[in-house]
């Protein structure tokens, strides 16, 4: 399978199997629209009004080579290699940590509804925090790099837990041979000189919410009195980005149908003097006032051709900054298994709740139908584990025909769920974004090429 | 080549022996916590 497209004056060739992209010349960018269903003849016959015959026999013969190469046209022999990667025995190696059903925050489009996620406002306790840490090793077999992401509501409103948690952690990497990965998502509010030299010790990525501008992220990100938290967060967020040399970190926003001119938020944070950005699009239900709608699309296309032309442009200028969906590791990324199999939710990566319950990942949390066991008697659940475990892009129809498939690996399980109430389906708008997101990213390897 | 030019990629299809051994980052937890996003995640026997 092979996607062309034209973006900011480039002609871009993915070869989708084989993950090669080509930049080519107009020529070539025809001949290979026609190769798989026309004769070498008949390309000839068709293209020789508009280019020298003799050129377009070199295109062909270059296409050949590639083609032979296994770096164009390459087909699609994972399907079955998939069913070997989901036969072997499951192991857990992520876990994000519930430390607080609770939030200083009122925003208006959290899944986690203020962060009680559909339920009671709770603090997780050290022991079960502990529980957790000893239920993921015990169930992480040889993997070494364990993550534990502490999450929310927000968790400085737990901090003493999250302290503890981390020095158990480092006691028990030791005596099991494990390499603890821990990551922090916090609002900002109660950030300190204290939680910032913890985390810049002990932290491996930290992500730090914000949506932008201060009209866009006030009026999403209110405190529960309804002021904004923009000026709150601002200088503490800058200081800690400082603290850890612009690396490690993600100042994170999320974008709805108000601010359909995102572009202008990344470029805010990029002002603001970040280095790590990601800005992502709003799961709503259509109901929502704020939810993204399909007749939004032309519009966000273009906010992302725009922010990813502006990109290059700073970067030329040495303002570079990361845009987290942007970024795509072309020489070192993920091998097939990952690609295909997905982000491991319900299978390798779970969330457990303040009171130690089990789901397949954040998002499920509060919904019943998901709660897979606790970490105190384990996974009792496995059906649950087992449907996840056989969801990866061949199991979608939709993503069979897409070429985005090995960059986003058939997609969010919750999204699906959350829109046809089943996690085997695709999230419609959130496609056609990732696909918009894909393209931007190679057209920016592009461009890099040349600088 | 003249028509062609190729960036440097990882060639999937040499990746099927020897992936999968699971130690790279869980896309969940870098800062994506709404889509998933895989494509930039870097592969651990490639840092």
């Amino acid at each position: 399978m092979v996607h062309q497209y034209k973006n900011n004056g480039y002609n871009i060739v993915l070869d989708v199997n084989s993950g090669a992209i080509h930049i080519v010349d107009d020529l070539t960018y025809d001949v290979i629209a026609l190769w798989e269903e026309t004769s070498r003849e008949e390309i000839i016959q068709r293209l020789n009004k508009t280019y020298d015959e003799a050129e377009i026999k070199e295109a062909i013969e270059e296409i050949e080579e590639l083609q032979k190469n296994g770096d164009l046209f390459t087909p699609d022999d994972y399907e079955e290699y998939i069913g070997d990667v989901t036969k072997r025995p499951t192991v857990v190696k992520a876990l994000c940590l519930h430390i607080a059903h609770d939030c200083n925050l009122a925003c208006r489009y959290c899944f986690a509804e203020e962060g009680e996620y559909h339920g009671r406002r709770a603090l997780m306790s050290y022991e079960v925090g502990k529980a957790a840490l000893d239920f993921l090793i015990a169930n992480s077999g040889n993997r070494r790099n364990l993550e534990v992401d502490f999450f929310g509501g927000e968790p400085t409103l737990n901090f003493q837990v999250v302290k503890d948690l981390v020095a158990y952690g480092r006691e028990q990497e030791k005596i099991h041979n494990k390499n603890f990965r821990f990551t922090l998502t916090t609002n900002g509010v109660l950030l300190n000189d204290d939680i910032m030299e913890f985390a810049n010790k002990e932290m491996d990525n930290v992500v730090l919410s914000i949506d932008g501008r201060k009209e866009v992220n006030d009026y999403m990100r209110p405190f529960r009195g309804g002021q904004g938290s923009y000026d709150v967060i601002v200088p503490k967020f800058q200081k800690f980005a400082d603290s850890r040399n612009q690396e490690r970190y993600y100042v994170r926003g999320t974008y709805t149908h108000h601010n359909l001119d995102f572009s202008k938020d990344v470029l805010h944070l990029a002002d603001l003097g970040f280095k790590q950005i990601s800005v992502e699009p709003v799961v709503a239900q259509e109901t929502d006032d704020y939810a993204i709608r399909e007749e939004d699309l032309p519009q966000l296309f273009a906010e992302y051709d725009a922010l990813a032309k502006e990109m290059v442009k700073r970067k030329k200028e040495g303002k570079a900054f990361n845009f987290f969906h942007f970024m795509i590791d072309l020489e070192g990324g993920p091998c097939v298994a990952k690609r295909l199999s997905g982000c491991g939710s319900g299978t390798e990566y779970l969330a457990v709740t303040p009171w130690g319950d089990l789901y397949p990942c954040h998002q499920f949390v509060g919904n019943e139908d998901f709660l897979m066991g606790n970490v105190f008697e384990g996974l009792k659940r496995t059906d649950i584990r087992d449907s996840f475990k056989s969801c990866n892009v061949y199991s979608k129809e939709k993503c069979r025909e897409c070429f985005a498939r090995f960059y986003c690996s058939g997609g969010c399980a919750a999204n699906s769920y959350n829109f046809h109430g089943d996690i085997h389906n695709t999230y419609d708008i959130g496609c056609a974004l990732q696909k918009k997101r894909v393209e931007c990213a190679i057209m920016i390897k592009a461009a890099e090429a040349e600088i | 080549m003249k028509h062609i030019k190729t960036l440097n990629t990882r060639k999937l299809q040499n990746t099927v022996k020897k992936g999968g051994c699971g130690e790279c980052q869980t896309s969940c937890q870098s800062a994506c916590k709404t889509s998933c996003t895989v494509g930039n995640q870097t592969c651990e026997h490639c840092k």
